[in-house]
């Protein structure tokens, strides 16, 4: 186990290094100066505020003081606003972007659960066909249509929520609808197919047959086995939660990480694109791992096969 | 009458025959007849392919079925509601409307006349509530936009967006891009990825190790942060996002294509054929890429409303296709930008680009049941 682990690491280390070379690099070719009036300053000037960001020195060198800083924890100051370091930027923007993920992944997989333990309990009766349609929607409408449609009718027709914006609790709500839409409907598919595939099995009649009654069978031994496999889907689940982030958070203007990514990418503010790539990366990979190890933990077959 | 008692005479002794039991009464039906058959039983897949040529078929005829161009601007009609003839009972029927709610009735009314310039000959006003009961007063308005800026003769099916271009061109140029984007993306993701997973389990060995190595560490790279600084460094364009997202799309298509490989190599008739001289591409081309032909097509399926999702979702963040070009992307993105005043902007790509990915979704979960009934739900 312990290999395992370190193994694991050090590909995240190896990773890591990668994509941040790639971006450096990437951002080096990149059109445009960070100089957003170029032409109007004199040349001393702009060597001035080059010398400032570091960026007069030789491309190698650059790279090198990059990668000093990035190991310190150190990404850089934003072009875009005067002094502010990214990492504290990344920081302060964590919170709203970690609270919404995390609220529609528990609503979502929970949700998720139950409707897909619906299904397959009345399997191919009508709540099986309204379920399974409800997750066929839920996986196909693009969170951003659905967080569109949630605006227009729950924010500005019924005015139950507010339309957008960050403050009390009530502004969470309709970012978080519109994010567990998705891993609700993955969750509610994975969960039916398991469950179906458990209640057919041999030690399912046993339990029937020794006189467990429904909701023993069904809690006890088909829901706690049909769990495992679904711990593979929430990796995916979150890392999908991710990229909806970006969307939803500029629709419902959250101050979150992927709000300001997609600003600074509309403003050329390569520090931040830089830094916050190099996050969302690490996030993934460490979601990944943690999943990856979470398994091992839930079922011992599987760490077994990883000792050998 | 002696019914009761059948006549013996009716009953003829069979002639057995020792092979009668060894008989096939039923056509013998090749995997693919067979799929095919239960895949028109499946009513969802069924659907799904239904709605999927309609869309197709309106991608290709729509843009041309009314007068107007996807880039002829004109500021005098810009955001008009959508009107249809005849089929004002849908909502469609080219007004505006408004609901004022104010303590006193009068302020109520001059308010929804004030929603729409004062232009009292094109507006009525309708007094849902007049505020005896204590509560607010409300009053409904409903302005006739069209006869207001005198098109009467004009049906914008869709409406038109700010600029004042036709809604309904727009949207089936839009899914046209949108389509295009994704096929491709989709084509070029399952030639390299059948290629990549083929050749890393047919040779194997080092080949294969190496060539894992590189997909686990291209795994570890969210596509998402690929794709973003990908378009950044490639101009904006259909043939930009289509490279950015075929970058990292295939390599769930190489593993799935590797791991069915790896299992059928070592069967007796890919030996069979290797003893009789067969080279290496042609056991690759004619036994076993066949064989995992409908794993194949599962994953395309799949492959391509994701392809759609992406293409919207860089449009969203800003990084979609250039104007004046429109995508089904573009477009919704656009709609965001007024839905408040007028959803209809929003609604009618929103719509078809749900229609699109419930389509696809239903058809590949379709055609996953059908290839393989053992993976049946």
């Amino acid at each position: 186990m312990a290999r395992y682990i370190t193994q694991r690491l050090v590909y995240l280390v190896i990773t890591m290094f990668l994509i941040a070379t790639f971006t450096f690099f990437l951002m080096k070719f990149l059109p445009g100066t960070p100089l957003s009036a170029a032409d109007r300053l004199s040349e001393e000037q702009q060597a001035i505020v080059l010398a400032k960001y570091g960026l007069d020195d030789p491309v190698p060198v650059q790279y090198f003081n990059y990668m000093v800083n990035l190991v310190q924890g150190d990404l850089g100051i934003s072009f875009q606003f005067d002094n502010r370091e990214v990492t504290t930027i990344i920081l302060d923007r964590i919170g709203p972007s970690l609270q919404i993920g995390f609220q529609a992944m528990i609503v979502g997989t929970i949700l998720g659960m139950l409707l897909g333990l619906v299904s397959a309990i009345y399997h191919n009766g009508f709540l099986d066909y309204g379920s399974t349609f409800t997750a066929v929607l839920g996986q196909s409408i693009p969170s951003f249509v659905f967080a569109g449609i949630l605006q227009y009718f729950v924010g500005v027709k019924l005015g139950w929520f507010p339309v957008a914006l960050w403050g009390t609790w009530e502004h969470t709500v309709m970012p978080t609808i519109s994010l567990a839409i998705f891993p609700l409907a993955i969750a509610a598919r994975f969960m039916r197919t398991e469950m179906l595939e458990v209640m057919g099995s041999d030690y399912i009649t046993t339990a029937r047959a020794k006189g467990v009654n429904k909701f023993g069978v069904v809690f006890k031994h088909g829901v706690r086995n049909a769990l495992i496999p679904l711990v593979t889907v929430l990796g995916p689940l979150a890392i999908g939660l991710m990229t909806g982030t970006l969307v939803i958070e500029n629709i419902f203007a959250v101050p979150g990480i992927g709000e300001q990514f997609v600003k600074s990418i509309n403003t050329n503010d390569f520090p931040i694109i830089m830094g916050t790539t190099l996050f969302f990366a690490f996030f993934f990979i460490l979601i990944v791992l943690v999943i990856d190890l979470l398994y091992g933990v839930i079922d011992p077959r599987i760490r077994l096969a990883e000792g050998e | 009458m002696d019914n009761d008692k059948p006549n013996k005479d009716l009953f003829v002794p069979v002639d057995t025959r020792q092979d009668d039991s060894e008989k096939i009464s039923r056509p013998s039906l090749s995997f693919w007849q067979d799929s095919f058959i239960r895949l028109r039983k499946n009513v969802g897949a069924m659907i799904g392919l239904v709605v999927l040529i309609i869309l197709i078929v309106m991608a290709a005829i729509g843009p041309s079925l009314n007068e107007y161009d996807q880039f002829e601007q004109d500021l005098s009609r810009a955001k008009m509601p959508p009107k249809v003839e005849n089929m004002g009972w849908l909502g469609m029927d080219g007004t505006l409307s408004t609901v004022q709610t104010n303590e006193s009735l009068e302020q109520a009314e001059t308010n929804a006349l004030m929603r729409f310039n004062n232009d009292e000959d094109h507006i009525e006003t309708t007094v849902l509530n007049d505020g005896s009961n204590g509560e607010p007063a409300e009053v409904e308005a409903v302005y006739d936009i069209y006869a207001a800026k005198d098109m009467e003769g004009q049906n914008f099916w869709f409406g038109t967006d700010g600029l004042g271009r036709d809604l309904f061109t727009r949207a089936w140029e839009g899914t046209r891009i949108s389509l295009y984007i994704a096929f491709l993306a989709a084509a070029i993701d399952m030639v390299i990825g059948v290629a990549y997973g083929g050749i890393s389990a047919y040779y194997g060995g080092r080949v294969d190790n190496v060539m894992q190595r590189i997909i686990e560490i291209l795994v570890g790279i969210p596509n998402l942060v690929v794709v973003i600084l990908m378009i950044l460094i490639l101009e904006p364009g259909i043939i930009s996002i289509t490279i950015a997202l075929t970058i990292t799309g295939w390599i769930s298509m190489a593993r799935i294509v590797r791991g069915q490989i790896l299992k059928l190599k070592n069967q007796e008739f890919v030996l069979a054929s290797r003893t009789l001289g067969a080279p290496d591409g042609r056991i690759l081309r004619k036994h076993l890429i066949p064989n995992v032909l409908s794993l194949i097509i599962i994953n395309t399926m799949f492959t391509i409303p994701t392809a759609i999702f992406f293409e919207a979702f860089l449009s969203f963040i800003g990084l979609g296709l250039p104007t004046p070009l429109a995508s089904l992307g573009t477009l919704v993105e656009d709609g965001f930008q007024s839905l408040q005043i007028y959803p209809h902007i929003l609604l009618f790509p929103a719509i078809i680009i749900s229609l699109i990915m419930i389509a696809f979704n239903m058809l590949a979960d379709g055609l996953r049941d059908a290839f393989d009934p053992k993976m049946r739900e």
